[in-house]
Formats: structure tokens, C-alpha cells, sequence
């Protein structure tokens, strides 16, 4: 880790002995190396260690929010977790979300970004226009979206109303069995673009000689696209799953903005089961265990993905840090 | 082995109850960081003068200036006194006095609801009795507004703000649905709701998305079925589980069942203008149950109904302990700190009195506390809502702010899910009751 300290027979160093050298120099490279980084350490410690650990601990009482942690109740927390259909409801609810996701919204997103890497008149308009949507705050969108899906009198039914599509109209954010369908249509229209972006940004580092030879050899488009772009956008791919994953599990912002996760629980996500109980109900040991079981759902994810599926686009940077030294 | 051994250990906690816990972390004066924000209440400066803090929820005008106005006019009465306001947004406010609870310094003066929250306050030893101190002018309060800070027959506020919730209905509409007064039974009610969809009118407005909206109707119906003793003693042995309840759940599925709500209701907000108060004040829903700030929401969110607006009790159930009269509502009172300055509570008597009462109900909107001062009122629809206050024969105070945070969600979340179809009244009581019993310990 210490890549830049001396070799012990360095002559510019001082030494009191031939032995103590390399103990010196090592205390010396700590202490540097401690200096600089305490205070991002502190930082980290205070702001994100210590509030992590504290919930932890929070999660292990029945607390109220104010006065002493007195009542601890061991794992009853996290035993009623695996109880609660609510929280379960949001496990699944969770998974469904990631899994459309990746099914349709990723791969809505890289078509439109093959068709947007092709020479096309005004196609810096249509990227704009598809990216435009990630810049909006998700409180805005999720005011903007709560209107056009007011039953019968937001845009979405009045427009399906005037071209005689009535029928494909309802109920929207407003029944338990279309609500989710509804907040999936949202989260894509806000974050195609930003996926299509890192597509056409990975699109763009693929050398055009490639396609051109392949085209010389008589392959059609399909089979370009198959075997040329689809193997060296992977590790995009790879990334934006990622990114797309994270995203559906701390899921917060939209779905308190348009449901507060109702009809009756029917959009709700962990996050949402997180800030119901601890800052609607002040019980704040079942919120901590709400949170501690959605941070460990993510460091396993995180650490499992980047050791099985990001292992070769990571090679040489943090897993083989060691090896190299 | 590790569950074995803890849950033995919360066995041997519980004893300690929520209430004494509170007191010895009171005592501790713990979360110092709240001092700092009115330490410096009781510290009179060099001169001998004394300060009062007093802290509101205020944040309106011409409410902000008239209070404002007051504290100046006292000062000026009262040259060795000051006045400090400390005007906070009403969710701030609550965060910040559950900090000054724990740190058991509370200002000299300082807004409450009454219920739970005062309740706690006052077991932790924080709050003056003001029992005998203020008999002698609130003896002709409307009976109702002292109910919600009343405990054990001593009195701990001053309320100067009373409200209650109710039927909020367009008479037009009403009219066209051929019902020629409101239902005073809950099987009338029902009955006009019908009439009123055969009509082909949406009969209620309702905010699905926030819940406490729906919960109105279940409260009331239990206050109706159940009776005011029964809620009182629900909440004091965390049990809802009374054959009363399941019934007020039961009246309640009745009215679902005839669809009665307008289209999308589950996902509709309060004040949003595509919300409950909207579709009744642009004439879109026949009625809607709700406090008495009902038709300002009503004005701001949509066109706002005139003379069309009209206000009733909520109905008698057939065969329910309750009466039409007993009342389900709130208000807002000033509590004082135990060991503030006498001051404080002259200036409260000051605040009090009938021709600022009167001023306050001329210009604020609100409807007086004092029956001497109900000759101010000239809104109709306010008068309305005072009369059936002052006929009074019984109150329930807001359960989120009568029963303890998760109880009163709870109710909130399971009356919820109630109309939309997926619990019954017997698994809302349960819920309820779970939730209550957890909280108890």
C-alpha cells in the first residue's frame, strides 16, 4: 500500500543501525500517510461510520425517538422484519422493480442508443430530449407525473380520451393493481436517457474499423451488433446494470412524492417502510432494522457483483492492487 | 441463545415504563444540543429585567402581526418585561419541542395541541399546573376547548383556538338529489348517499393518499358505536378490540361498499388541486368530512362554493352509545413551563382578553374559544361549526394527537387499507390493538 517508501539502503537517509532502518521508515510512511488522511477520515468516521454504527445499535431497542436507549429487545426487530407483510411486500416489490428494469428499461435504452450512434439528421436534439428528463429533480417529476395521472382529469386520460383510446385510461397511481406499472413508466422516462448515455458513451469508444471490416466480410447488421457491439459495450453494460440495481433498492424520493407508497402499501419500498416507521411512528429500532437489512442487501449485492461480474472490467485496479506491489 | 437472553432482558425493562423513562431522561437534561436553543429564557438581564419566550406556530398573516402587536402592547404596560417570539412552521415545531422535552427545558410559553404530547410533558414534571391560576377568566370557555388539556381535572393550558370536524355538503347538490335536510342517522346517511348516486353525483370526496382523511370516519363511527368512555378506555388498556369498534368498522365497510368516493380516490392528495378539498369546492363531490378549515381549503384549491356550502354533525348510529352531539376535533392552546416567570402568565390573562379575543375572531378566522366573544363571528359557515361546538356535550380530541404516534398511524394505515377493500373491522382492531400493546411497554 505504501508504494513510494525508500528501500532500506537508501543513502539519503540517516540511519541508527543497519536493523532499526526499515522500522523507522515504516513508522515515518504511517505517519505521513495517517496525517493526510485524517481528515477525510474524521469526516467519513462522523458522518458515515459512526450514524451506520449507531443505527446498528439503535436497531437492537424499542426507542421512541427521545430519551435513553433502555429498552433493548435483541433481534426482536429483525425477527418481526421476516413477519411483517409489509416489509416483505417491499422485498418483492424491490425485485419486480429491478427486474423490469433490467428486461425492459435497459434494453429499451440501448436500442435507442444504437439508433441515436448512427449518422441522423438532428440527432444531438434527440439526445438532449432523451437525456433532459435525468436533469429534473425526482420531486418534480414526481409533481409533474402525480398531475398528468390524476384519474379522469389529468393529460394522460384526457389525451387517451381524445383520440378514443378512453378505455386504456384509469385509475394510474390510484389502484393497487396499476400503481407500480405506472411508477416503472415514470422511473423509465426519467432514466432511459441517463443509460442511454453511458451506452452511447461506450458505443463511441468501439473502433469503426471493426464494423467496417466485419462489413467487408459480409456480416449483417444483426450479426455486427451480436458479435462486435454487444461484447465491447459489456463492461457498460455491466456498470449501468449496476447503477440501475442500486437505484430500484434505495428507491425513495419518486414514490413519496407520488403515492407515500399507497394505495394501501401497493408501491411502497423499503425506504418508504423506513421513513413510515421511524419519522410517522417513532419507532425508531424497527426503522434502524428497516435500514440496516436494506444496507446489507446492498454492500452483498455491491461486493457480490464487483467479485463475479465486474471481476474483468476492475482487473488491475482494486482486486490486483496487492499482486502488483 | 443470543434471542433467549435479550428477550429477558426486555422482560426486565418493561417495568420501567415509557412515562417514568421519560421523566429520569428529562431530569438528565440529555440532548444538550436543545439547551442552546432557549437557554437564555429565564435569564433576566443586568437591569432586572425579566424575558418571556414565547414560542407559536404563528407563520400567517394578519395572525403573525397581530400576536406580535400584543407582546408589544404588553411590554409597553409592562416596562420591565420582554416579549421574545419564537415563530416556528408547524412540523418544525414538533421536531424541535420533542428535542426540548428530552432536554427538559421547555419555553416560558409555548404552543400545544393538548393529548399524548402534553400528557408526556407533564408526567416529566415539566409543565405548570394553571388550574386555580386561570379559573377565574376562562369560566365561560366553550367547555370543549379545555377538554384536550385537561387531565385528571387540573387544567395545564389555555386554549385559544377550538375547531371540530364534520360534514362539509353543497346544498345544490343536494338539492338536485331531492334531500331535503341532512341525515341526522348514520341508515339516513346512507340513504342520501344513494340518493345522491342515483342522481349521478359523486356523494363524497375523499383523500385516499393521506389517509387521516379516511380515519375521520372511523373515529367518528367509534365515537357514535363505542362511545367517548370506551375510546378513553381503549387507550388507556391498549386494547380496540371491543365489540364497538369492530362495529364502527363494519358501518364503515357499509358506506364503502356503495362506492361512494369520486373516481381514483385512493391516490387522491388533500389540497392538491386535483384533491379532496378541489373536487368539493369546483362542485364535483357532494360532501366532504372534514375540520373546520374546510372551505378555505376549499376557496384555495378550487373555485370555493358561496352559499352553496353548508356544514352538519356527523349522524347518530342506531342503537350507538354515543350522541350527535359529542364532537371530534382540536385546537390550540399555550401551555406554561413550570418555574417560568409569573410574566408569562399575565401575559396569557393579557392575550386573553375580550377585545383582542374578539379582533383575533374579526380578522384571523378563528372561532373563539370564549362565549363572550362568539358575537364576533359573521362567517356563516364558522358560526355554524361554533354553535355545534357550544352545544357540546361531549369532545374527542384528534386521535394522532390523543393516542401515542404509531397507535394513531396505525389507525391511519389500517382504516386505509379498510376502504380500500383488502382488511376487515375485526383485523383493523387487531392491528390496532397489536400496535397499541407494543407501545404500552
Amino acid at each position: 500500500m505504501w508504494g513510494t517508501g525508500r528501500s532500506p539502503g537508501d543513502p539519503a537517509v540517516p540511519t541508527g543501525g543497519p536493523a532499526r532502518a526499515p522500522v523507522l521508515h515504516r513508522v515515518r510512511d504511517w505517519l505521513s500517510a495517517f496525517v493526510f488522511t485524517v481528515p477525510a477520515l474524521t469526516l467519513f468516521g462522523l458522518l458515515v461510520l459512526v450514524p451506520m454504527g449507531y443505527a446498528g445499535y439503535i436497531s437492537f431497542f424499542n426507542w421512541g425517538g427521545f430519551g435513553s436507549l433502555t429498552d433493548a429487545v435483541g433481534f426482536d426487530n429483525y425477527t418481526r422484519l421476516f413477519k411483517d407483510p409489509v416489509f416483505l411486500g417491499d422485498l418483492w416489490r424491490g425485485g419486480l422493480l429491478i427486474g423490469l428494469s433490467v428486461v425492459l428499461q435497459l434494453p429499451f435504452a440501448l436500442a435507442v442508443a444504437v439508433l441515436l450512434n448512427q449518422k441522423l439528421r438532428g440527432r444531438a436534439v434527440y439526445r438532449m430530449l432523451f437525456f433532459a428528463p435525468y436533469i429534473l429533480s425526482e420531486v418534480i417529476t414526481g409533481v409533474l407525473f402525480g398531475m398528468i395521472f390524476a384519474p379522469g382529469d389529468g393529460l394522460a386520460d384526457k389525451v387517451l380520451d381524445a383520440v378514443g383510446l378512453g378505455g386504456l385510461g384509469g385509475d394510474w397511481f390510484a389502484g393497487r393493481d396499476t400503481v407500480l406499472p405506472t411508477l416503472f413508466l415514470v422511473m423509465t422516462w426519467k432514466y432511459f436517457g441517463f443509460h442511454m448515455m453511458l451506452y452511447l458513451a461506450g458505443l463511441q469508444g468501439i473502433p469503426a474499423v471493426l464494423h467496417e471490416a466485419a462489413r467487408i466480410d459480409g456480416a449483417g447488421s444483426w450479426q455486427r451488433f451480436r458479435h462486435i457491439t454487444l461484447p465491447l459495450l459489456a463492461p457498460t453494460l455491466r456498470i449501468s446494470v449496476f447503477l440501475s440495481v442500486i437505484y430500484a433498492i434505495q428507491l425513495f424520493d419518486m414514490v413519496w412524492v407520488t403515492t407515500a407508497g399507497g394505495p394501501d402499501h401497493a408501491s411502497e419500498t423499503m425506504a418508504v417502510s423506513m421513513v413510515q416507521y421511524g419519522f410517522k411512528r417513532f419507532q425508531m429500532g424497527y426503522a434502524s432494522a428497516i435500514s440496516v437489512v436494506m444496507f446489507l442487501i446492498s454492500l452483498v449485492f455491491a461486493l457480490a457483483y464487483q467479485r463475479f461480474v465486474l471481476r474483468r472490467d476492475t482487473e488491475g485496479a482494486v482486486t490486483t492492487m496487492r499482486a502488483n506491489r | 441463545m443470543q434471542a433467549l437472553g435479550s428477550t429477558s432482558l426486555a422482560l426486565s425493562t418493561t417495568s420501567l415504563s415509557r412515562r417514568r423513562l421519560l421523566a429520569a431522561s428529562a431530569a438528565a437534561g440529555l440532548g444538550a444540543t436543545a439547551l442552546s436553543a432557549c437557554g437564555s429564557s429565564d435569564s433576566g438581564n443586568s437591569s432586572g429585567k425579566t424575558t418571556v419566550e414565547w414560542w407559536n406556530i404563528t407563520t400567517t398573516q394578519p395572525a403573525k402581526k397581530l400576536w406580535a402587536q400584543r407582546a408589544r402592547e404588553f411590554e409597553a404596560a409592562h416596562p420591565d418585561v420582554t416579549i421574545k417570539i419564537v415563530t416556528l412552521e408547524n412540523e418544525a415545531y414538533k421536531s424541535k419541542m420533542t428535542a426540548l422535552t428530552t432536554s427538559g427545558k421547555l419555553p416560558d410559553i409555548y404552543h400545544t395541541w393538548g393529548g399524548g404530547v402534553l400528557k408526556q410533558q407533564i408526567d416529566a414534571g415539566l409543565v405548570e399546573d394553571l388550574t386555580d391560576k386561570v379559573s377565574s377568566w376562562t369560566a365561560d370557555y366553550v367547555p370543549a376547548s379545555l377538554t384536550a388539556y385537561r387531565f385528571d381535572d387540573r387544567t395545564y393550558a389555555v386554549p385559544f383556538d377550538i375547531g371540530m370536524v364534520g360534514f362539509w355538503y353543497n346544498k345544490a347538490l343536494f338539492k338536485k338529489a331531492g334531500i331535503a335536510s341532512p341525515p341526522t342517522t348514520w341508515s339516513a346517511y346512507l340513504d342520501a348517499v344513494g340518493a345522491l348516486k342515483d342522481a349521478g353525483i359523486t356523494p363524497i370526496a375523499l383523500a385516499g393518499k393521506e389517509k387521516w382523511p379516511g380515519m375521520y370516519y372511523w373515529a367518528y363511527l367509534s365515537m357514535r358505536v363505542a362511545g367517548l368512555d370506551a375510546m378513553r378506555k381503549a387507550a388507556e388498556d391498549a386494547d380496540f378490540t371491543a365489540e364497538g369498534f369492530v362495529t364502527a368498522g363494519q358501518h364503515l365497510k357499509d358506506l364503502v361498499k356503495l362506492n361512494p368516493f369520486q373516481k381514483g380516490f385512493l391516490g387522491a392528495a388533500y389540497s392538491t388541486p386535483s384533491g379532496q378539498a378541489a373536487a368539493m369546492g369546483n362542485g364535483k363531490a357532494a360532501m366532504e368530512l372534514m375540520g373546520q378549515w374546510a372551505p378555505v381549503v376549499e376557496n384555495d384549491a378550487g373555485k370555493g362554493l358561496g352559499d352553496d356550502l353548508g356544514f352538519f354533525p356527523f349522524p347518530a348510529v342506531e342503537g350507538g352509545k354515543g350522541a350527535l352531539t359529542e364532537v371530534f376535533g382540536g385546537g390550540g392552546g399555550h401551555a406554561v413551563r413550570k418555574g417560568a416567570p409569573d410574566a408569562a402568565l399575565e401575559f396569557l390573562k393579557f392575550f386573553a382578553e375580550k377585545q383582542f379575543a374578539e379582533k383575533l375572531v374579526k380578522e384571523t378566522g378563528l372561532i373563539p374559544v370564549s362565549k363572550g366573544a362568539r358575537g364576533a363571528l359573521t362567517d356563516p359557515n364558522l358560526t355554524a361549526v361554533s354553535d355545534e361546538l357550544n352545544k357540546a356535550t361531549g369532545f374527542q380530541l384528534y386521535l394522532d394527537q390523543a393516542y401515542a404516534p404509531a397507535v394513531g398511524q396505525e389507525i391511519n394505515d389500517s382504516v386505509a387499507a379498510l376502504i380500500a377493500g383488502s382488511k376487515s373491522p375485526e383485523q383493523v382492531t387487531r392491528s390496532v390493538t397489536q400496535v397499541a400493546k407494543s407501545e404500552q411497554s
